[in-house]
């Protein structure tokens, strides 16, 4: 009993401790992606919420807004000359990694906070875990390594990695809002967004929220027979084939 | 007009690709084949992968050549007898095509393995059909006959077997063994393999040409529906939406083909047709040879657990 109490104790002053409330909010948590859907921009807002035991020096915050979407193992691969050709030769593997990952910050990274707790905390691109398989080691490798680049490279470049300084606004001081663009390819599943603040460097707090994409319409459904029932997917495909044939003979019948 | 290709993961202009099935198919119907090895390359151009552009093309094919073989069974050009001995052949090779096909892809190599099977295939079928051509259309500026044809070693086999419509009498291992390698090279590279089919068929198999465009569309017809369902099942890369444009655009074209072709001399066809397989297969070298853009390329890999 004493125990508990004591437990309880810890956490409440633990919390206590925090001294600021990060309250958040999506402007849809449900995005519906259909056919003629071309990318979309969502809106986070939220507010800093202060109580009694936030020290009076706190003036100012620094928030990082942190995207990600659902993960997935992906493979990057590298091209060399060989025999004057170019084939994939090396590769490694990125063990589930976000397929879209976004990092918004009300200003430049490396004044937030420093490189020490931005490592800890994963801001950056460069900061963030992708782990990777390397020869039956499970690890994430230094930010320039030739695969690791290119692999954020190629993912800013489909807008689905993306890094912004400057996209978190604070409305008033405790007040703050970041949109969140969605390309037109956008993958679709859970997406968790981690609100990160920090005071005068220091991580002081943070919160979660989530929202989701979910594709609708014919496109989605043919996808999912694709993927569930490829029996009948096929088959379905090759009666189209046939149907599609046998109009054509018969409209274009030479009689 | 945008449409969103469900498997391509792609937005696509609709009219564009229905231009480009109207295209391939015109050209193939002016030359009698299926247009896969026209058709494939094209999807890959526009940004299509290789993999889905292979899986999907097969069914386009299917749907030529039915309607093709159609109305050469109207006609009775079509040998039932011969047409199943190389099914056989034709069946078990598209699977073991879908299957070296998905042994590929996990290895990351389909796509060196398409365009490097491009090259080749065409590279030699596109010189040979030219040269041919050729030399065919100089003979016919001399005026002098074509030699005759004789029987060859191909001839001497066992198993042989009678083909009534063909009025042919030939050892089934040959025919087999042409099934085997069509289906087998259709499934990886998309292509229904009529331009190679058909010219060893009248060259290698003797097969009289009034039953040969019949016979081999026949063989084209099922491998190529074979294929699309094999595709489907394992590796979940056929894109309906994207087939059947293509598939309405290629029949429509193909008609029109068909009424061009009959004007051009055989000659000539051939030279022509050569010439564009050509084309193709340097199109592929020159892919391979040059230094790509980006170095490396990311895959998702399967669906994630």
């Amino acid at each position: 009993m004493r125990a508990l109490l004591a437990a309880l104790l810890v956490l409440l002053f633990g919390s206590a401790a925090r001294a600021e409330r990060l309250i958040v909010s999506v402007s849809n948590h449900r995005v519906t992606v259909t056919p003629n859907y071309s990318g979309e921009e969502l809106v986070l807002f939220g507010s800093v919420e202060k109580d009694a035991t936030t020290p009076a020096d706190r003036s100012s915050y620094d928030l990082v807004v942190t995207v990600m979407g659902p993960r997935a193992d992906m493979v990057t691969r590298r091209k060399e000359r060989t025999f004057g050709i170019w084939i994939n030769t090396d590769y490694r593997q990125f063990l589930q990694v976000p397929s879209y990952l976004a990092l918004f910050a009300n200003r430049p990274f490396d004044r937030i906070t420093s490189p020490e707790i931005a490592r800890r905390q994963q801001i950056g691109l460069n900061n963030v875990l992708l782990t990777q398989r390397v020869s039956g080691d499970f690890a994430d490798v230094v930010p320039n390594d030739a695969f690791r680049s290119a692999f954020i490279r190629l993912r800013t470049q489909r807008g689905l990695y993306r890094e912004d300084a400057s996209a978190v606004t604070f409305l008033t001081p405790t007040l703050f809002r970041t949109g969140i663009p969605l390309p037109a390819e956008v993958p679709i599943g859970t997406y968790e967004v981690e609100i990160k603040l920090f005071a005068n460097g220091a991580f002081v707090g943070k919160t979660a929220t989530t929202f989701e994409i979910v594709k609708v319409g014919f496109e989605q459904f043919v996808a999912t027979t694709a993927r569930q029932n490829g029996l009948v997917y096929g088959l379905v495909t090759a009666a189209m084939a046939l149907m599609t044939g046998w109009m054509a003979s018969i409209v274009f019948r030479k009689d | 007009m945008q449409l969103y290709l469900p498997i391509a993961d792609l937005p696509v202009n609709v009219f564009l690709v229905l231009a480009m099935g109207a295209a391939v198919g015109f050209v193939s119907g002016m030359f009698g084949i299926g247009g896969g090895f026209l058709m494939t390359p094209l999807l890959i151009f526009i940004g299509i992968t290789p993999a889905v552009a292979v899986a999907s093309v097969a069914s386009h094919i299917a749907a030529s050549s039915f309607s093709g073989a159609l109305s050469y069974w109207r006609r009775r050009a079509i040998d039932p007898a011969l047409a199943s001995v190389l099914l056989c052949g034709g069946v078990t090779g598209t699977a073991l095509g879908v299957w070296t096909f998905t042994q590929l892809r996990a290895l990351g190599q389909l796509d060196l393995m398409i365009a490097l099977s491009y090259v080749v295939l065409l590279g030699t079928v596109g010189s040979l059909m030219f040269s041919e051509g050729l030399r065919a259309l100089m003979r016919t500026r001399r005026g002098a006959i074509p030699p005759r044809r004789t029987h060859n070693w191909i001839h001497g086999l066992p198993l042989k077997m009678r083909f009534k419509r063909s009025k042919i009498y030939l050892s089934v291992i040959p025919v087999v063994i042409v099934g085997l390698v069509i289906g087998f090279i259709g499934a990886i590279m998309g292509i229904g393999g009529g331009f190679i089919l058909v010219p060893i068929m009248i060259y290698l198999l003797r097969v009289p040409t009034s039953t040969v465009i019949g016979t081999s569309m026949v063989l084209t017809l099922v491998t190529m529906l074979f294929a699309t369902l094999l595709h489907a099942v394992t590796n979940h890369l056929v894109d309906a939406v994207l087939a059947l444009i293509l598939m309405v655009g290629g029949v429509t074209g193909a008609q029109f083909g068909a009424r061009a072709g009959q004007k051009i001399r055989g000659e000539q066809l051939r030279l022509l047709l050569g010439l564009l397989i050509l084309s193709v297969g340097i199109r592929f070298a020159v892919e391979l040879v040059i230094r790509p853009e980006d170095l490396f390329t990311i895959r998702e890999m399967g669906a994630s657990g």
